[in-house]
């Protein structure tokens, strides 16, 4: 006891230090069990994908065609084996990286753009808000499965066009948040007062508008993973993006589709993978999204 | 840095800041097809206010008081009008606007929107001086002292975020915020308006001893007549967008001019409770900013009305001889040769 109580009075002075703010959002976010469960199949899916070499059972590439279409249970083939007698938990595995790839990418790439985007028009407004958001709004009318298939199509089919269209295609939406939240942010009365004490437009976006924004817009582009890697395995589906044999979820739905009267629960595992990853990170961001309110 | 600025440059008799023909209109859209519209907020605004006093700013609310301060401030661009500040034109070769921005800072009314939600209470102090060249670890040390200053203990304080303070605790940080900048003139902007009464009271006194101890000059805007009244050395009176009355406190309190203001003291509700008056102040609701009155903007609720104040702008003038030079109003019961009939037939 008084060695407690001298430890607690020999910092008299020590400056109170208090939860920062992301230490208070995981502190919520931890208490949300949906978004925690969500996270974990996440995490699991992130390491299955990078640990693919080492946790395959078989080959994902060669197949023996005397064993195609085998049901899920099969001796040697725990879920079954595709159209080319390949084993489809290992494709299963492997898919992940192609399919996550496909679905993070592109919106890394439109949050960094888009957002920069959004933030500058939001921050400046006038003419080149009206400029920029109008021109964004031109390609935001349409709707994104169109033009993620007209962009591939123009492009080319190929894993980098694919990348590069669906990354175009996000731009638009995330511009728009980001210049929603940041021409509200603007408004605010402590930007008018960063303003009053006449500070650069620079430094009041550094200091005062980019710490109160971009955990918005994040949480926004993390929900359009789920999108991006669905319409990446459409644009795969369509012979767009992936090529085969390179496993990926979308592509292997569109090569098991003429089994789906034969082996329907083979031929509708890669969309399961598809629905489950897709939730997650869904659920995840929705989770995030609560977490980060300020109200507390 | 306040060493190479002399303080007081112009003498005591010199105004701090000369405001002249201030003029602010918004576009707004019309209700009729879209149509744009003009919401004259600010219209023709002239005032000074003196080295050392409190000018106190009063008016129903969205007569255009935030504007007029947000204006002073150069957070909105005016239409017309000139600043002078301690006898230098503000911005076309005079004193620049960076340090006019030093010279003077505001308090806003919300103390929670005015405050960084992500800047611990010491970071959102020491921005200002940082701006300005003072190196991080002095601006820290200056934001201790006034926190210190305005009643927060640094080592208790300095570290949390604003959510984690109370109205009047945030209130007190926000007030350090503005004077980490050594400034000459503060405008506190319905500063008080949103604290419970005991802590208003706190904060009111707070401010006073800030204003003596710093020898600050406050242009003070409220709604409450009663803490107007309490801080003012003078008192202005807006209504939509125009000044109708400016002069001593005492004199625009007890012996005012304009039939608005004699409207708004004679509604105040008094401090002691037996003398309370319930009676409504003046009939109806302000008019539409978007087309005021012509003539003088009040007559359509002024119980003087005649039909040369449909008519006639008042201009702000002198009331005579009793009310003594430094009090005007803008009214044409007080304007010689008007056609009222209280007027003097000059
Ligand atoms: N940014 C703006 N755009 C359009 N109208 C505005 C804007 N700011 C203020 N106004 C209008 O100007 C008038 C004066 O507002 P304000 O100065 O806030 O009044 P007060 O502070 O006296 O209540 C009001 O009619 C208000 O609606
Ligand atoms: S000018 Fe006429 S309407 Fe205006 S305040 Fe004077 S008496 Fe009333
Ligand atoms: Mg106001």
């Amino acid at each position: 006891m008084a060695l407690l109580r001298f430890g607690a009075d020999a910092m008299p002075s020590a400056i109170e230090s208090s939860e920062g703010y992301w230490a208070s959002v995981w502190r919520r976010l931890r208490r949300d069990k949906v978004a925690m469960i969500a996270g974990a199949v996440v995490l699991a899916l992130i390491l299955m994908a990078v640990f693919a070499p080492y946790i395959v059972p078989a080959d994902p590439f060669s197949g023996r065609m005397l064993r195609r279409l085998r049901p899920i249970g099969t001796e040697g083939y725990p879920l079954g084996s595709d159209e080319l007698g390949r084993d489809m938990l290992s494709r299963l595995i492997y898919g992940a990286r192609m399919s996550l790839l496909m679905g993070v990418t592109p919106v890394i790439i439109a949050f960094g753009l888009g957002s920069t985007l959004g933030i500058v028009a939001g921050y400046l407004g006038g003419w080149f808000n009206t400029i920029a958001m109008r021109t964004i709004d031109i390609f935001y009318a349409f709707p994104s499965v169109l033009l993620a298939v007209a962009l591939s199509g123009a492009l080319g089919a190929g894993l980098t066009n694919a990348l590069v269209s669906l990354s175009v295609v996000f731009i638009p939406p995330i511009a728009r948040v980001a210049e929603s939240v940041t021409t509200q942010v603007r408004n605010r009365d402590y930007v008018e007062a960063a303003r009053a004490s006449g500070a650069p437009g620079f430094t009041i976006v550094r200091v005062h508008v980019l710490g109160n924004v971009l955990g918005p817009i994040f949480v926004y582009a993390t929900s359009l993973i789920s999108v991006s890697m669905i319409l990446a395995s459409g644009l795969s589906f369509l012979g767009l993006g992936v090529r085969p044999p390179e496993p990926e979820w979308g592509l292997m739905l569109n090569t098991l589709r003429t089994a789906i009267y034969t082996q329907p629960w083979v031929a509708a595992l890669p969309g399961a993978m598809i629905f489950i990853t897709s939730i997650s990170f869904n659920l995840l961001s929705d989770g995030l999204r609560s977490a980060m309110d300020v109200k507390q | 840095m306040s060493a190479a600025a002399p303080l007081d440059r112009g003498g005591p008799a010199q105004p701090l800041l000369t405001v002249r023909g201030l003029v602010k209109h918004f576009a707004v859209k019309g209700s009729l097809f879209g149509a744009k519209a003009m919401v004259r907020a600010v219209d023709g605004v002239d005032f000074e206010i003196l080295k050392g006093e409190t000018l106190g700013v009063v008016g129903e609310s969205g007569c255009g008081k935030s504007t007029t301060a947000r204006l002073l401030m150069h957070l909105i661009e005016p239409d017309a009008g000139t600043l002078i500040f301690d006898g230098e034109t503000v911005g076309d070769g005079g004193l620049t606007m960076r340090e006019f921005r030093r010279q003077v800072q505001m308090v806003f009314q919300d103390s929670y929107a005015s405050l960084n939600p992500r800047l611990t209470v010491e970071a959102s102090i020491a921005f200002g001086p940082q701006v300005h060249g003072v190196q991080a670890r002095q601006a820290v040390d200056r934001a201790h002292g006034l926190l210190d200053r305005v009643g927060l203990d640094p080592s208790r304080f300095a570290g949390r975020y604003p959510h984690e303070l109370s109205g009047g605790q945030r209130q007190r940080v926000n007030i350090a915020r503005a004077l980490a900048l050594q400034p000459r003139l503060l405008i506190l902007d319905e500063a008080v308006s949103a604290l419970d009464k005991s802590v208003e009271a706190q904060v009111l006194n707070l401010l006073l001893d800030l204003k003596e101890e710093f020898g600050l000059t406050y242009l003070f805007i409220s709604h409450d007549l009663n803490v107007v009244r309490f801080m003012s050395d003078r008192v202005a009176v807006m209504y939509l967008g125009k000044m109708a009355e400016i002069g001593p406190a005492g004199a625009v309190f007890d012996k005012a001019a304009h039939p608005y203001s004699a409207a708004l003291t004679r509604s105040m509700p008094s401090m002691d409770p037996d003398h309370r008056t319930e009676e409504a102040p003046i009939a109806g609701d302000p008019p539409n900013p978007i087309n005021p009155p012509t003539g003088c903007r009040f007559h359509t609720r002024c119980t003087f009305a005649e039909s040369v104040c449909s008519t006639r702008v008042p201009a702000l003038d002198p009331v005579g001889p009793e009310g003594g030079p430094s009090h005007l109003a803008a009214c044409l019961m007080h304007e010689p040769g008007s056609g009222h009939s209280k007027a003097e037939a000059s």
